[in-house]
């Protein structure tokens, strides 16, 4: 095996009116330890699925060793060499590694001899700078090996262009040093060439030869790693930004607690904790913005503040009593929750908006007048006031919720949420895919929350929409706080260097 | 005390006996849904391909004077039956447990009314290969007059784990099992791998119906199957989609459903219809012992139960 080289030339790729990628060009040299960096809906993904030839770019050209090749299939791309390891895993949980590896060569004749397949594979694992055992099934393998084995079998594979996605987001420091520092002595031996995308700057620094950095679709640039700091990094990560565009705050001081978290550790839906010990404090009439890159463990939290999933370790508070997130908890302290994916999380999807908007009193009067017959007018004039007050374009009341656009959708569960007057509203992505109008319109409403005096917390992967709302901000790396920091003095280079686990 | 009398040893080898007469359709009907849902497909309506089977075996016996040709024809029922459901079930916005069931009641509800004809008459049956000739005690030579079925229903469940694991056609019905992208990505075609296994389950399911009409009980009725069909999904859970574990648990579902006629041979009337009960029960305690809201069993093949 030789390393190729890789040039992306000129490549867009709109979906709708949104340009994922906008004219970006990259050049990987052979034998290259080269980083993707970006935010969350940077492009990076983009770009590479373009390149394999899972999404059909609107624009690009490829060279693979200075020659132009032709990528519409991913099928096309294997045959190149071109291999992408992603951050789930695509190994068959229920099949031993020996099975997995010679099942995804294609050509099985019609009887396999497994004796010569684990002699070859043997074989072969001998000639690799890192093994896993042959005849395991792949779900008793732990999370390392598994990545390991990902790795493994694109090399077994015969591909010397490998993309990595993320591939050290489920692993340990330790693990992801045991694999990285190998798959560096492959390209320094110039087998192959490595792709990798990635938020943290301590494995740019540590093993990447160039870095290449896109926002918004753009490229903002690419460098020799010994040529860039971690400032620098953050800088062309995340720009520098205007820090407030107007929404209209009160200043007010904040009042008492409202929510405590006191050592809080959950696990996510692998058993692994994905919240260490989290302690935070939000107090009333303040917007405390939980920033970070996706997996951090935000819908984790989210999810355990919500009631949808338990926590192992220590508890929450509201006003000073303990909170298992219970119907009755949540209405006797009026919490008030906008889940990221509200059609999924907070909706049922086939009732009408009216039922929907009702479901937080629907039990209660005047919906419904002894907790047992329920009341339709009263629900559907209670929907109907606020279908209007939040402008939701539904066809009426009674349509299926379902039908509406996302932004809708939204307006519709953040009224239900708001009317209320909550005195805790936890907010998680609230302007994902909306159009500018309904951005600016849900931010107004949040921020008229905490002027009432409410206590948010927001959960957000857009920077931007953190250091427009908050009061206080807090980063979120690996189920820890990273960094806690008030807005008026915030440091958006140190906010991007904790984003990235620095 | 003449040598028929063994008093309460009869009841363990009434059991034995029992384990291997009983067993033999849970046999095939757990080898038929275990291949169905290791290709990732579940087919509920194995219950109707057992009466179908029963019935078109039977049919087919008393016609044509052949028992085996009845057997045959049970599995071509079987096959079609099963090729059927996955037919369906490739259609788009199909539910495998909403057609299994409807062609569970189909096909019950097709075997009583064609086979109304065949209530009465005495159709040949298959007989059986005494193995217990060896000893002079009757009651061990009843335990040990085995069916050539039942040997074949083992061979068939050792070749069925030989094929999974060795074959390119075992590992491709796995991973569409498993894994429906990681199959496309080879370039398999899940629906058809599908429609095969499901079809051959099926085929599998008629010959277990065969033996029921055809040797044990031994005639046709509408009463035949008692849930056979449905106890054998619980049974392949139990076994962990496993063809030889399969085999197994049919033996010790076999030994639950003679207890009651083993107890009564030794003179234990009291509570009959209760030990009666016993394989159901067994099948109830198995399904609340081996699932659990927090893990998924180990197992599974991934990409069962996935409603899409």
């Amino acid at each position: 095996m030789t390393a190729p080289s890789l040039e992306l030339i000129g490549f867009t790729k709109r979906f709708g009116a949104m340009a994922a990628l906008d004219d970006v060009s990259v050049k990987i040299e052979a034998g290259a330890f080269h980083a993707l960096l970006g935010e969350n809906g940077a492009g990076k993904s983009t770009l590479v699925k373009c390149a394999m030839g899972y999404y059909a770019a609107d624009q690009g050209q490829i060279l693979l060793n200075e020659r132009e090749v032709t990528i519409a299939h991913p099928r096309q791309a294997h045959e190149l060499g071109l291999g992408m390891v992603y951050q789930h895993f695509t190994l068959v949980p229920n099949m031993t590694v020996l099975e997995n590896f010679v099942l995804s060569r294609g050509d099985l004749p019609a009887v396999i001899d497994w004796a010569a397949e684990r002699r070859a594979l043997k074989a072969f694992f001998e000639t690799t700078p890192f093994t896993v055992p042959v005849d395991m099934a792949v779900a008793d393998l732990a999370a390392g090996q598994k990545q390991k084995g990902e790795i493994l079998r694109q090399l077994y594979l015969k591909r010397n262009l490998l993309i990595l996605d993320e591939p050290t987001s489920v692993l340990t420091p330790d693990e992801a040093d045991e694999v990285l520092t190998t798959l560096k002595k492959l390209t320094t031996d110039g087998l192959i060439t490595i792709v990798t995308i990635t938020h943290k700057f301590r494995e740019v620094n540590t093993y990447c030869d160039a870095v290449t950095v896109l926002r918004r679709g753009q490229l903002i640039g690419t460098k020799p790693t010994r040529e860039l700091d971690n400032d620098r990094m953050a800088e062309m990560m995340v720009g520098r930004r205007e820090t407030r565009t107007v929404v209209e705050r009160e200043t007010r001081a904040p009042g008492k607690v409202v929510l405590k978290l006191e050592g809080l550790s959950v696990a996510d839906n692998v058993g692994q904790r994905a919240i260490e010990e989290l302690a935070l404090e939000i107090r009333a009439g303040e917007i405390v913005g939980v920033a970070g890159v996706s997996g951090n463990g935000q819908r984790e939290l989210v999810e355990t503040l919500a009631g949808q999933r338990d926590h192992e370790a220590g508890r929450m508070l509201v006003h000073g009593e303990v909170y298992t997130a219970t119907r009755p908890e949540m209405i006797r302290h009026k919490i008030a929750c906008l889940p990221e994916e509200p059609l999924r999380n907070a909706c049922v999807a086939d009732m009408s908006v009216a039922e929907n908007i009702a479901l937080r009193s629907f039990d209660q009067p005047p919906s419904s007048p002894d907790g047992i017959r329920l009341r339709r007018s009263p629900m559907r004039e209670t929907a109907r006031k606020l279908i209007e007050a939040y402008k939701v374009k539904t066809p009426g009341p009674d349509a299926a919720i379902r039908g509406l656009s996302g932004g809708n959708v939204q307006r519709a569960v953040l009224a239900r949420e708001l009317s209320s007057e909550g005195d805790l509203l936890i907010v998680a992505n609230p302007c994902f895919g909306l159009d500018f109008a309904a951005v600016a319109e849900i931010r107004a409403r949040i921020v008229q929350a905490r002027n009432r005096g409410a206590a948010v917390l927001l959960v957000s992967e857009d920077l931007d929409e953190i250091l427009q709302l908050s009061d206080r901000i807090v980063v979120m790396f690996d189920g820890r706080l990273a960094l806690q920091t008030d807005s008026a003095s915030a440091d958006v280079g140190a906010i991007g260097r904790a984003m990235a686990g620095h | 005390m003449d040598g028929s009398d063994i008093g309460l040893w009869g009841v363990p080898l009434a059991m034995l006996a029992g384990a291997i007469r009983v067993s033999t359709p849970f046999i095939f009907v757990s080898l038929g849904e275990c291949l169905t849902e290791r290709s990732g497909r579940i087919n509920l309506g194995l219950e109707g391909t057992l009466m179908m089977g029963a019935m078109s075996a039977y049919g087919t016996a008393l016609l044509s004077g052949s028992p085996w040709l009845g057997v045959l024809v049970a599995a071509f029922v079987g096959l079609l039956l099963g090729a059927l459901h996955a037919a369906l079930c490739q259609l788009p916005k199909v539910n495998d447990i909403a057609t299994g069931i409807g062609l569970m009641l189909f096909g019950t509800g097709l075997a009583f009314f064609l086979g109304k004809p065949y209530i009465q008459p005495k159709a040949p049956n298959l007989g059986a290969l005494d193995l217990g000739a060896w000893s002079s005690i009757p009651q061990v030579q009843q335990a040990l007059q085995v069916n050539p079925l039942f040997l074949i229903g083992i061979a068939l469940a050792f070749a069925l784990a030989w094929a999974l694991k060795n074959t390119r056609w075992g590992l491709i019905v796995r991973l569409a099992g498993e894994s429906v992208d990681a199959a496309l990505a080879i370039g398999a075609s899940v629906g058809r791998v599908r429609l095969m296994a499901t079809a051959v389950g099926g085929a599998f399911a008629g010959i277990g119906g065969a033996f029921l009409s055809l040797y044990y009980p031994g005639s046709w009725n509408e009463g035949l199957s008692s849930g056979q069909g449905l106890m054998a999904v619980a049974l392949v859970i139990f076994a962990r989609w496993d063809p030889i574990r399969c085999l197994w648990a049919s033996l010790l579902f076999g030994a639950a459903g003679a207890i009651s006629p083993a107890l009564q041979s030794v003179g234990v009337t009291q509570g009959y219809y209760l030990f009666s009960a016993a394989p159901y029960v067994l099948t109830l305690a198995l399904m609340i012992a081996t699932c659990s809201p927090a893990r998924s069993v180990r197992g599974a093949p991934a990409e069962l139960g996935a409603v899409k």
